[in-house]
């Protein structure tokens, strides 16, 4: 299995009032291609921040982030657009979806940023929405859906470009147990099928039990690393 | 690729019905304001140019009566003073090139059944020259018969419109105070005179023919009024100076006593009357401007307000593979297309209102590009750097940080 990213001692610092606070700390980290990682951890333990630079939404003070065979800590603005656009599908915990438009133009939004034309575009986002479960909603607004459907939409967003990385920060986070599950049965079906490599982040062990890889932060380090069933949380959090 | 932006910038527009037509409303009400405004300003100034100039060029009129002086009109004001002879004494002077001696009254025209009251001027063959004023149809009166007493006549448009309708009225006899003159010529439309009269409804006649036939004045051989024109530009004051001269010595005034008559410069009162609603344009237009800057702070205030979920739409474009050329286009386009559609219709709405007002009120507009372009250019530069200016500072921000800007 070829390795998709790469982490190398990797730090990440946030300027605050009382100076700079270190939240990662000397990560490094390889993921392979279709692989199914759960990152769970505390709150606070730098979760989302590592989510961020995984999706080049933000950048790492120190260390290097090589993703699929590129150092993308010497990307420009454009070259990171491409990477976002090509390589990423990022799922969020509160769906980040734009509400004033349909679930069709939603899910298409990706495709503007590869310059695919109009009808393609709303064809792919319809079979998308479909492959979720929404094939009744095409052009409802999402406000008007519930939020297990709306993390669906957001989820067909992701995929709709076909990225090689799906990266998820606590998905099911506003979701009921149920739902969650459902989301989570989606993720896991979705990496089975098409192999695509997921990264999830989440509290929950349930939840985490749908991944292969566990991969567990305390106070920015990883503190354990390996299969989801050896880890056992007894005092820790 | 432009194109599926666009597509983006009107689907976000659509989206945004009410800040979109809010901003389209703030730049078309300071455009049209300014339109209109400027309209008004500079149709008044040519109206009052072209009545003006419809006088004639280089003209001076002299007229009887003492100038006004301190409010109080001259005690003479009621009585002719200048007489047909002092016109010819003017006509001497080397820098006069032509001269009309005129007599004015009312009368009352009878054609068949068809009577109608106008004016009748009554004044010699240099009249038509001196105002520029051709014929429509048929023949002016020469000179001699000015001074023989023949009863001829010239005919406004709307003179021949009431007493003729659609006939021909050449060669026809009409009376005038019940004596009876041929029409030998058709006088061609003039429009309003700077005094609001219609200078179509009128009569001219000879003027020997005017004092003896219709005005029977107890003042033989006086006239109402002297128009002159001077030969060039250049001779308007000199030819003045030499009229005022001419007619004290020959009227025997001491070198205490007034002045028993009036001479007016008309380009003085042309440049006097220019610069008057030269500055009612400005003014006018500093008018419109306010509403022009009012529009702008509202287009301000408007995206000011929308910057914060703005900022978040931009982060979510940006998070799923835009990049910062692609949003600044995006945004570009969506500013260009609002501001440019309120421009528009705010051009359009202008000149509408500028004909209402014509047509409603009668006032003179007119609407031409300089104000215009520089309203349109204005409101346009305005919108556009409002519209971009948050997308500019989001799209320079970490796609994150977009994403949670709380404003
Ligand atoms: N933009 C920021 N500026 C300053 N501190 C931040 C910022 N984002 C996160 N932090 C801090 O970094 C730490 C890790 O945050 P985060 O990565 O969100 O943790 P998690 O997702 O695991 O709960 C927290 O202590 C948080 O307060
Ligand atoms: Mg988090």
């Amino acid at each position: 299995m070829s390795e998709l990213l790469a982490l190398h001692d990797l730090g990440k610092d946030y300027d605050t009032d009382a100076g700079p606070v270190s939240v990662l700390k000397h990560l490094t980290l390889g993921i392979n291609e279709g692989e199914f990682v759960a990152i769970m951890g505390p709150s606070g333990s730098g979760k989302s921040t590592l989510m961020n630079i995984l999706g080049c939404l933000d950048v790492p003070t120190s260390g290097s982030y090589v993703l699929d065979g590129r150092d993308v800590g010497v990307l420009g603005d454009v070259d990171l657009a491409r990477v976002r656009s090509e390589v990423i599908g990022f799922v969020f915990q509160g769906f980040n979806l734009l509400p004033r438009a349909t679930l069709v133009a939603n899910v298409a939004l990706p495709l503007v940023y590869q310059r695919i034309g109009r009808g393609i575009r709303n064809a792919r986002a319809a079979t998308m929405l479909e492959r979720v479960g929404l094939k009744d909603w095409l052009n409802s607004l999402p406000p008007r859906i519930s939020g297990g459907q709306q993390q669906r939409v957001a989820i067909a967003r992701a995929l709709v470009t076909e990225p090689r990385l799906i990266l998820a920060d606590e998905p099911t986070g506003n979701l009921d147990t149920r739902t969650g599950r459902e989301i989570m049965q989606l993720f896991q079906r979705i990496n089975h099928d098409s192999g695509m490599t997921m990264v999830v982040v989440t509290h929950d062990h349930n939840v985490a039990s749908f991944a292969s890889r566990l991969v567990y932060l305390l106070d920015g380090r990883i503190h354990y690393d390996g299969p989801v069933d050896d880890f056992r949380e007894e005092g820790l959090a | 690729m432009i194109l599926s932006l666009l597509g983006e910038a009107l689907a976000a527009m659509a989206a945004n019905r009410l800040r979109t037509f809010l901003t389209a409303l703030g730049i078309l009400i300071g455009v049209a304001a300014v339109v209109l405004m400027v309209a008004i300003g500079q149709g008044t100034q040519k109206q009052v140019g072209d009545s003006i100039a419809s006088m004639g060029s280089n003209l001076l009129i002299v007229r009887s009566g003492a100038p006004n002086k301190g409010g109080v009109h001259g005690g003479s004001g009621n009585m002719p003073t200048l007489t047909v002879m002092d016109a010819q004494a003017i006509g001497q002077l080397a820098r006069a090139a032509l001269v009309a001696p005129t007599v004015m009254g009312s009368v009352q025209l009878v054609y068949g059944p068809n009577n109608w009251n106008t004016t009748a001027t009554g004044t010699s063959a240099d009249y038509l020259n001196i105002r520029s004023w051709q014929l429509a149809a048929g023949r002016g009166f020469t000179e001699s018969e000015a001074m023989s007493g023949v009863r001829v006549a010239l005919i406004g448009q709307e003179v021949a419109n009431q007493l003729f309708g659609d006939d021909n009225p050449l060669g026809k006899s009409i009376r005038v105070q019940r004596t009876p003159f041929t029409v030998i010529g058709l006088l061609d439309a003039k429009g309003q005179s700077m005094g609001g009269q219609n200078q179509d409804d009128m009569i001219i006649v000879p003027l020997a023919t005017a004092q003896r036939q219709l005005f029977g004045s107890q003042f033989q051989g006086t006239v109402s009024m002297v128009m002159i024109q001077a030969r060039s530009p250049e001779d308007m004051s000199p030819l003045e100076k030499s009229i005022r001269e001419l007619l004290r010595q020959r009227h025997h005034l001491g070198v205490r006593a007034d002045d028993d008559f009036r001479i007016t410069n008309m380009t003085e009162v042309s440049e006097t009357a220019s610069q008057v609603t030269g500055m009612l344009s400005i003014l006018l237009g500093a008018i419109a401007s306010i509403s022009l800057f009012v529009g702008g702070i509202g287009i301000m205030n408007i995206m000011m307000v929308s910057v914060t979920e703005r900022t978040r739409e931009i982060g979510i474009r940006m998070a799923i593979g835009a990049s910062r050329r692609d949003i600044l286009l995006q945004f570009l386009l969506e500013s260009v297309i609002i501001t440019m559609a309120g421009g528009i219709a705010g051009i359009a709405v202008g000149i509408g209102l500028a004909l209402g007002v014509t047509r409603v009120f009668d006032v003179w507009t007119a609407v031409t590009a300089m104000p215009v372009l520089l309203a349109f250019g204005v409101s346009v530069a305005v919108g556009i750097f409002f519209g971009l200016y948050p997308a500019r500072k989001a799209s320079l921000m970490r796609p994150i940080d977009a994403l949670r800007y709380q404003g």
